[in-house]
Protein backbone atom coordinates (compact mmCIF):
# COMPACT_ATOMS: atom_id res chain seq x y z
CA UNK A 1 0.00 0.00 0.00
CA UNK A 2 1.14 3.48 -1.27
CA UNK A 3 -0.24 5.08 2.01
CA UNK A 4 3.06 6.64 2.56
CA UNK A 5 1.99 10.52 1.28
CA UNK A 6 -0.86 10.27 3.74
CA UNK A 7 1.52 9.94 6.82
CA UNK A 8 4.02 12.13 5.23
CA UNK A 9 1.06 14.78 5.46
CA UNK A 10 0.24 13.97 9.02
CA UNK A 11 3.73 15.38 10.54
CA UNK A 12 3.19 19.00 11.35
CA UNK A 13 6.92 19.89 9.86
CA UNK A 14 6.04 18.41 6.54
CA UNK A 15 2.61 20.47 6.33
CA UNK A 16 4.10 23.68 7.19
CA UNK A 17 6.73 23.46 4.60
CA UNK A 18 4.17 22.29 1.92
CA UNK A 19 1.89 24.55 3.08
CA UNK A 20 4.11 27.57 2.55
CA UNK A 21 5.77 26.32 -0.96
CA UNK A 22 2.09 25.27 -2.25
CA UNK A 23 0.52 28.98 -1.17
CA UNK A 24 1.19 30.89 -3.73
CA UNK A 25 -0.02 28.93 -6.35
CA UNK A 26 -3.31 29.04 -5.23
CA UNK A 27 -3.13 32.89 -4.44
CA UNK A 28 -1.65 34.24 -7.34
CA UNK A 29 -4.62 32.40 -10.00
CA UNK A 30 -7.11 33.21 -7.11
CA UNK A 31 -6.15 37.08 -7.33
CA UNK A 32 -6.18 36.88 -11.08
CA UNK A 33 -9.72 34.60 -11.54
CA UNK A 34 -11.31 36.34 -9.28
CA UNK A 35 -10.40 40.27 -10.86
CA UNK A 36 -11.42 38.92 -14.30
CA UNK A 37 -14.61 37.04 -12.90
CA UNK A 38 -15.90 40.20 -11.28
CA UNK A 39 -14.72 42.31 -14.21
CA UNK A 40 -16.62 40.37 -16.87
CA UNK A 41 -19.33 39.81 -14.38
CA UNK A 42 -20.01 43.19 -13.29
CA UNK A 43 -19.06 45.47 -16.52
CA UNK A 44 -18.87 42.57 -19.46
CA UNK A 45 -22.40 40.55 -19.19
CA UNK A 46 -25.53 41.69 -19.69
CA UNK A 47 -28.36 43.04 -17.48
CA UNK A 48 -31.37 40.71 -16.65
CA UNK A 49 -34.70 41.20 -18.58
CA UNK A 50 -36.36 41.36 -15.42
CA UNK A 51 -34.01 41.81 -12.55
CA UNK A 52 -31.79 45.09 -14.65
CA UNK A 53 -28.77 44.95 -13.15
CA UNK A 54 -29.48 44.24 -9.73
CA UNK A 55 -28.92 40.80 -10.94
CA UNK A 56 -24.77 40.77 -10.70
CA UNK A 57 -25.18 40.29 -6.81
CA UNK A 58 -24.97 36.85 -8.11
CA UNK A 59 -21.59 37.31 -8.99
CA UNK A 60 -20.97 37.64 -5.14
CA UNK A 61 -23.71 36.06 -3.73
CA UNK A 62 -23.67 32.49 -5.77
CA UNK A 63 -20.09 32.12 -5.07
CA UNK A 64 -20.08 32.72 -1.33
CA UNK A 65 -23.04 30.24 -1.03
CA UNK A 66 -21.30 27.99 -2.50
CA UNK A 67 -18.32 28.40 -0.59
CA UNK A 68 -20.21 28.08 2.51
CA UNK A 69 -21.23 24.84 1.90
CA UNK A 70 -17.74 23.62 0.54
CA UNK A 71 -15.57 24.98 3.29
CA UNK A 72 -18.22 23.11 5.99
CA UNK A 73 -17.71 19.69 3.63
CA UNK A 74 -13.63 20.22 4.00
CA UNK A 75 -14.25 21.37 7.58
CA UNK A 76 -16.33 18.04 8.40
CA UNK A 77 -14.65 15.58 6.42
CA UNK A 78 -11.30 16.99 8.43
CA UNK A 79 -12.75 16.42 11.45
CA UNK A 80 -14.15 13.12 10.90
CA UNK A 81 -10.04 11.68 9.47
CA UNK A 82 -9.19 13.39 12.71
CA UNK A 83 -11.30 11.52 14.42
CA UNK A 84 -10.63 8.30 13.47
CA UNK A 85 -7.02 8.35 12.45
CA UNK A 86 -6.35 10.57 15.32
CA UNK A 87 -4.29 12.73 13.22
CA UNK A 88 -3.36 16.25 14.86
CA UNK A 89 -3.37 17.99 11.48
CA UNK A 90 -6.66 17.20 10.27
CA UNK A 91 -8.05 18.41 13.36
CA UNK A 92 -5.82 21.79 12.78
CA UNK A 93 -7.46 22.03 9.31
CA UNK A 94 -10.95 21.59 10.56
CA UNK A 95 -10.36 24.26 12.97
CA UNK A 96 -8.59 26.59 10.47
CA UNK A 97 -11.66 26.11 7.63
CA UNK A 98 -14.10 27.68 10.58
CA UNK A 99 -14.00 31.09 10.51
CA UNK A 100 -13.33 30.87 6.72
CA UNK A 101 -16.64 29.08 6.10
CA UNK A 102 -18.13 31.82 8.67
CA UNK A 103 -17.32 34.63 7.09
CA UNK A 104 -17.88 33.12 3.42
CA UNK A 105 -21.85 32.10 5.18
CA UNK A 106 -22.28 35.81 6.44
CA UNK A 107 -21.38 37.02 2.87
CA UNK A 108 -24.70 34.91 1.04
CA UNK A 109 -26.60 36.04 3.92
CA UNK A 110 -25.73 39.63 3.78
CA UNK A 111 -25.68 39.68 -0.19
CA UNK A 112 -29.06 38.11 -0.29
CA UNK A 113 -30.51 40.04 2.78
CA UNK A 114 -29.51 43.33 -0.23
CA UNK A 115 -30.73 41.41 -2.93
CA UNK A 116 -33.94 40.59 -1.30
CA UNK A 117 -35.26 44.02 -0.38
CA UNK A 118 -35.67 45.33 -3.48
CA UNK A 119 -36.53 42.14 -5.06
CA UNK A 120 -38.49 40.13 -3.11
CA UNK A 121 -39.87 43.33 -0.99
CA UNK A 122 -38.32 42.33 1.88
CA UNK A 123 -34.98 41.68 3.86
CA UNK A 124 -35.80 38.38 5.28
CA UNK A 125 -37.97 35.74 5.45
CA UNK A 126 -37.83 32.14 7.67
CA UNK A 127 -37.79 30.27 4.40
CA UNK A 128 -36.42 26.95 4.48
CA UNK A 129 -33.57 27.99 2.45
CA UNK A 130 -32.34 31.07 4.14
CA UNK A 131 -33.39 29.49 7.47
CA UNK A 132 -31.48 26.77 6.69
CA UNK A 133 -28.11 28.80 6.15
CA UNK A 134 -28.60 30.75 8.90
CA UNK A 135 -28.22 27.15 10.94
CA UNK A 136 -25.11 26.89 8.69
CA UNK A 137 -23.25 30.06 9.97
CA UNK A 138 -24.48 29.14 13.71
CA UNK A 139 -22.87 25.66 13.36
CA UNK A 140 -19.69 27.34 12.36
CA UNK A 141 -19.73 29.86 15.23
CA UNK A 142 -21.24 26.70 17.84
CA UNK A 143 -17.97 24.48 16.38
CA UNK A 144 -15.73 28.27 17.11
CA UNK A 145 -16.88 28.62 20.60
CA UNK A 146 -17.09 24.68 21.32
CA UNK A 147 -13.32 24.48 20.87
CA UNK A 148 -12.76 27.85 22.26
CA UNK A 149 -14.28 26.56 25.63
CA UNK A 150 -11.82 23.99 26.35
CA UNK A 151 -8.14 24.17 26.99
CA UNK A 152 -7.11 21.09 26.26
CA UNK A 153 -6.27 20.94 22.45
CA UNK A 154 -7.20 17.39 22.10
CA UNK A 155 -10.30 17.60 23.56
CA UNK A 156 -11.29 20.07 21.79
CA UNK A 157 -10.41 18.56 18.54
CA UNK A 158 -12.67 15.26 19.64
CA UNK A 159 -15.77 18.20 21.02
CA UNK A 160 -15.62 20.19 17.64
CA UNK A 161 -14.93 17.11 15.76
CA UNK A 162 -18.37 15.12 17.11
CA UNK A 163 -20.41 18.84 16.13
CA UNK A 164 -18.85 19.21 12.83
CA UNK A 165 -19.56 15.61 11.91
CA UNK A 166 -23.28 16.23 13.27
CA UNK A 167 -23.81 19.44 11.33
CA UNK A 168 -22.45 17.68 8.12
CA UNK A 169 -26.41 16.67 7.90
CA UNK A 170 -27.39 20.31 7.73
CA UNK A 171 -25.56 20.49 3.91
CA UNK A 172 -27.71 18.48 1.93
CA UNK A 173 -30.68 19.74 3.61
CA UNK A 174 -29.49 23.04 2.32
CA UNK A 175 -28.99 22.13 -1.12
CA UNK A 176 -32.35 20.83 -1.68
CA UNK A 177 -34.08 23.02 0.64
CA UNK A 178 -35.55 25.02 -2.51
CA UNK A 179 -36.82 21.75 -4.20
CA UNK A 180 -38.48 19.69 -1.09
CA UNK A 181 -40.16 22.82 0.36
CA UNK A 182 -42.01 25.98 -1.23
CA UNK A 183 -39.48 28.52 -0.50
CA UNK A 184 -39.18 31.93 -1.60
CA UNK A 185 -36.29 31.11 -3.12
CA UNK A 186 -35.15 29.93 -6.19
CA UNK A 187 -34.47 26.84 -7.39
CA UNK A 188 -30.77 26.64 -8.59
CA UNK A 189 -29.70 27.78 -12.25
CA UNK A 190 -26.48 25.91 -12.66
CA UNK A 191 -26.58 22.95 -10.53
CA UNK A 192 -29.62 21.13 -12.20
CA UNK A 193 -30.70 18.25 -14.23
CA UNK A 194 -30.90 19.51 -17.71
CA UNK A 195 -29.68 22.81 -18.63
CA UNK A 196 -28.21 25.49 -16.81
CA UNK A 197 -31.43 28.53 -16.75
CA UNK A 198 -28.74 30.83 -17.29
CA UNK A 199 -27.28 32.01 -20.94
CA UNK A 200 -23.09 31.60 -21.34
CA UNK A 201 -22.47 35.22 -21.38
CA UNK A 202 -23.97 35.64 -17.58
CA UNK A 203 -23.04 32.19 -16.81
CA UNK A 204 -19.47 31.97 -17.80
CA UNK A 205 -18.23 35.08 -14.74
CA UNK A 206 -19.90 33.15 -12.53
CA UNK A 207 -18.03 29.87 -13.09
CA UNK A 208 -14.57 32.03 -13.27
CA UNK A 209 -15.65 33.64 -9.60
CA UNK A 210 -16.47 30.36 -8.10
CA UNK A 211 -13.42 28.70 -9.53
CA UNK A 212 -11.77 31.85 -8.28
CA UNK A 213 -13.56 31.84 -4.58
CA UNK A 214 -12.49 28.08 -4.33
CA UNK A 215 -8.75 28.77 -5.08
CA UNK A 216 -9.24 31.82 -2.76
CA UNK A 217 -10.39 29.78 0.38
CA UNK A 218 -7.34 27.22 -0.63
CA UNK A 219 -4.69 29.94 -0.17
CA UNK A 220 -6.50 31.17 2.98
CA UNK A 221 -6.55 27.70 4.02
CA UNK A 222 -2.54 27.01 3.63
CA UNK A 223 -2.06 30.38 5.69
CA UNK A 224 -4.38 29.68 8.57
CA UNK A 225 -3.46 26.17 8.71
CA UNK A 226 0.26 27.22 9.13
CA UNK A 227 -0.77 30.01 12.24
CA UNK A 228 -2.30 26.73 13.53
CA UNK A 229 0.31 24.84 13.34
CA UNK A 230 2.88 27.10 14.57
CA UNK A 231 -0.01 27.26 17.72
CA UNK A 232 0.08 24.10 18.32
CA UNK A 233 3.76 23.06 18.33
CA UNK A 234 4.77 25.89 20.03
CA UNK A 235 7.35 23.91 22.44
CA UNK A 236 8.39 21.82 19.53
CA UNK A 237 12.07 22.00 18.58
CA UNK A 238 11.31 21.39 14.87
CA UNK A 239 10.07 25.64 15.28
CA UNK A 240 12.47 26.88 16.89
CA UNK A 241 14.89 25.18 14.05
CA UNK A 242 12.73 25.71 10.94
CA UNK A 243 12.12 29.97 12.61
CA UNK A 244 15.95 30.24 13.38
CA UNK A 245 17.12 28.79 10.44
CA UNK B 1 -11.78 -5.03 15.45
CA UNK B 2 -9.52 -2.42 16.03
CA UNK B 3 -9.83 0.78 17.32
CA UNK B 4 -10.03 2.82 13.92
CA UNK B 5 -12.18 0.94 12.98
CA UNK B 6 -14.58 1.27 16.31
CA UNK B 7 -14.15 5.13 15.51
CA UNK B 8 -14.76 4.71 11.44
CA UNK B 9 -17.82 3.29 12.79
CA UNK B 10 -18.78 5.85 15.20
CA UNK B 11 -18.48 8.49 12.97
CA UNK B 12 -20.85 6.68 10.54
CA UNK B 13 -23.26 5.54 12.46
CA UNK B 14 -23.39 9.39 14.16
CA UNK B 15 -23.62 10.37 10.43
CA UNK B 16 -26.62 8.00 9.91
CA UNK B 17 -28.41 8.37 12.90
CA UNK B 18 -28.39 12.24 12.71
CA UNK B 19 -29.77 11.56 9.21
CA UNK B 20 -32.79 9.68 10.06
CA UNK B 21 -33.46 11.85 12.99
CA UNK B 22 -33.38 14.99 11.31
CA UNK B 23 -35.16 13.42 7.99
CA UNK B 24 -37.92 12.13 10.42
CA UNK B 25 -38.19 15.68 12.38
CA UNK B 26 -38.19 17.30 9.03
CA UNK B 27 -40.83 15.19 7.61
CA UNK B 28 -43.23 15.54 10.80
CA UNK B 29 -42.86 19.36 10.28
CA UNK B 30 -43.33 19.48 6.89
CA UNK B 31 -46.43 21.47 6.75
CA UNK B 32 -44.40 24.11 8.82
CA UNK B 33 -41.29 23.86 6.94
CA UNK B 34 -43.05 24.59 3.72
CA UNK B 35 -42.95 28.75 3.19
CA UNK B 36 -46.34 28.86 1.06
CA UNK B 37 -49.73 27.15 0.39
CA UNK B 38 -50.67 26.84 -3.13
CA UNK B 39 -54.12 27.48 -4.56
CA UNK B 40 -54.78 23.99 -4.55
CA UNK B 41 -54.03 22.83 -1.10
CA UNK B 42 -56.30 26.30 0.29
CA UNK B 43 -59.21 24.95 -2.30
CA UNK B 44 -58.54 21.31 -0.39
CA UNK B 45 -58.74 22.80 2.60
CA UNK B 46 -54.83 22.21 3.84
CA UNK B 47 -54.25 25.92 4.61
CA UNK B 48 -55.39 26.83 7.64
CA UNK B 49 -58.54 28.66 8.58
CA UNK B 50 -59.36 31.85 10.14
CA UNK B 51 -55.53 32.50 11.03
CA UNK B 52 -52.55 33.74 9.00
CA UNK B 53 -50.84 32.01 6.13
CA UNK B 54 -48.83 32.64 3.29
CA UNK B 55 -50.46 31.97 -0.54
CA UNK B 56 -48.03 31.11 -3.23
CA UNK B 57 -48.54 30.99 -6.69
CA UNK B 58 -48.23 32.71 -9.95
CA UNK B 59 -50.15 35.92 -10.48
CA UNK B 60 -52.39 34.98 -13.01
CA UNK B 61 -52.53 37.42 -16.78
CA UNK B 62 -54.96 39.95 -16.71
CA UNK B 63 -56.17 39.86 -13.64
CA UNK B 64 -54.17 42.69 -11.70
CA UNK B 65 -56.63 45.59 -11.13
CA UNK B 66 -55.60 48.66 -8.83
CA UNK B 67 -58.29 50.93 -7.10
CA UNK B 68 -57.71 54.73 -8.68
CA UNK B 69 -56.74 57.06 -5.86
CA UNK B 70 -55.20 54.37 -3.17
CA UNK B 71 -52.81 51.70 -3.02
CA UNK B 72 -55.10 49.11 -3.49
CA UNK B 73 -54.57 46.32 -5.50
CA UNK B 74 -56.58 42.86 -6.74
CA UNK B 75 -55.27 40.61 -8.50
CA UNK B 76 -55.91 36.84 -8.82
CA UNK B 77 -53.38 33.92 -7.60
CA UNK B 78 -53.67 30.53 -9.81
CA UNK B 79 -51.61 27.71 -9.56
CA UNK B 80 -53.39 26.60 -13.01
CA UNK B 81 -55.82 24.16 -11.04
CA UNK B 82 -57.03 26.38 -8.81
CA UNK B 83 -57.63 30.16 -8.55
CA UNK B 84 -57.54 32.89 -5.43
CA UNK B 85 -58.55 36.09 -5.32
CA UNK B 86 -56.33 38.20 -3.47
CA UNK B 87 -56.69 42.17 -2.22
CA UNK B 88 -53.60 43.95 -0.93
CA UNK B 89 -53.06 47.52 -0.04
CA UNK B 90 -49.26 48.55 -0.14
CA UNK B 91 -46.31 48.90 -2.04
CA UNK B 92 -45.50 46.50 -4.44
CA UNK B 93 -41.70 44.68 -5.17
CA UNK B 94 -40.15 45.04 -8.31
CA UNK B 95 -40.13 41.88 -9.37
CA UNK B 96 -44.20 41.42 -8.89
CA UNK B 97 -45.86 41.19 -12.47
CA UNK B 98 -48.39 39.36 -14.18
CA UNK B 99 -47.40 35.60 -14.86
CA UNK B 100 -44.69 35.74 -12.13
CA UNK B 101 -44.39 33.82 -8.89
CA UNK B 102 -45.94 35.91 -5.82
CA UNK B 103 -46.15 35.13 -2.24
CA UNK B 104 -48.74 36.42 0.00
CA UNK B 105 -49.15 36.71 3.65
CA UNK B 106 -52.98 37.16 5.24
CA UNK B 107 -55.67 35.49 5.86
CA UNK B 108 -58.52 33.95 3.98
CA UNK B 109 -62.34 36.10 4.43
CA UNK B 110 -65.54 33.90 4.41
CA UNK B 111 -65.92 35.33 0.94
CA UNK B 112 -63.27 33.36 -0.29
CA UNK B 113 -60.95 36.38 -1.11
CA UNK B 114 -57.52 36.42 0.70
CA UNK B 115 -56.90 39.59 1.90
CA UNK B 116 -52.58 39.99 2.19
CA UNK B 117 -50.73 42.29 4.67
CA UNK B 118 -47.84 41.78 2.93
CA UNK B 119 -46.76 40.33 -0.41
CA UNK B 120 -43.38 39.22 -2.00
CA UNK B 121 -42.49 38.61 -5.27
CA UNK B 122 -41.10 34.97 -6.02
CA UNK B 123 -37.89 35.27 -8.78
CA UNK B 124 -37.61 32.41 -10.70
CA UNK B 125 -34.33 30.47 -11.46
CA UNK B 126 -34.38 32.01 -15.13
CA UNK B 127 -31.45 34.68 -16.19
CA UNK B 128 -31.80 36.54 -19.80
CA UNK B 129 -30.34 39.60 -21.26
CA UNK B 130 -33.22 41.99 -22.42
CA UNK B 131 -32.19 40.98 -26.00
CA UNK B 132 -33.19 37.14 -26.01
CA UNK B 133 -36.12 37.91 -23.34
CA UNK B 134 -38.09 40.80 -26.25
CA UNK B 135 -37.32 38.03 -29.39
CA UNK B 136 -39.21 35.55 -27.23
CA UNK B 137 -42.03 37.11 -26.25
CA UNK B 138 -42.34 38.21 -29.99
CA UNK B 139 -41.73 34.79 -31.25
CA UNK B 140 -44.41 33.62 -28.44
CA UNK B 141 -46.54 36.70 -28.81
CA UNK B 142 -47.18 36.50 -25.27
CA UNK B 143 -48.93 39.18 -23.26
CA UNK B 144 -46.35 39.54 -20.58
CA UNK B 145 -46.63 42.74 -18.71
CA UNK B 146 -43.61 45.27 -19.56
CA UNK B 147 -39.92 43.73 -18.71
CA UNK B 148 -38.09 46.93 -18.84
CA UNK B 149 -39.48 48.75 -15.69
Amino acid sequence: MRWTWFHRLASPPYLYGLAARLTPWFAWPAALLILGGLFAGLVLAPPDYQQGEGFRIIYVHVPSAWMSLMVYVTMGLAAAVGLIWRMKVAHAIAASCAPIGASFTVAALVTGSLWGKPMWGTWWVWDPRLTSELILLFLYLGFMGLRAGFDDTQRADRAGALLAIVGLVNVPIIHYSVIWWNSLHQAPSVLRFGKPTIPGAMLAPLLILLLGFTLFFAALLLVRVRAEILQRERTARWISETLSG
Amino acid sequence: MTPRQRRLGLVVGIIVGVSIAGGLALSAFRKHVTFFFDPSQVASGQAPVGESFRLGGMVANGTVQRAPGSLEVRFTVTDFAHDVPVSYTGVLPDLFREGAGVVAQGHLRSDGTFVADEVLAKHDEKYMPPAVAKSLKRRHGEARSDPGS
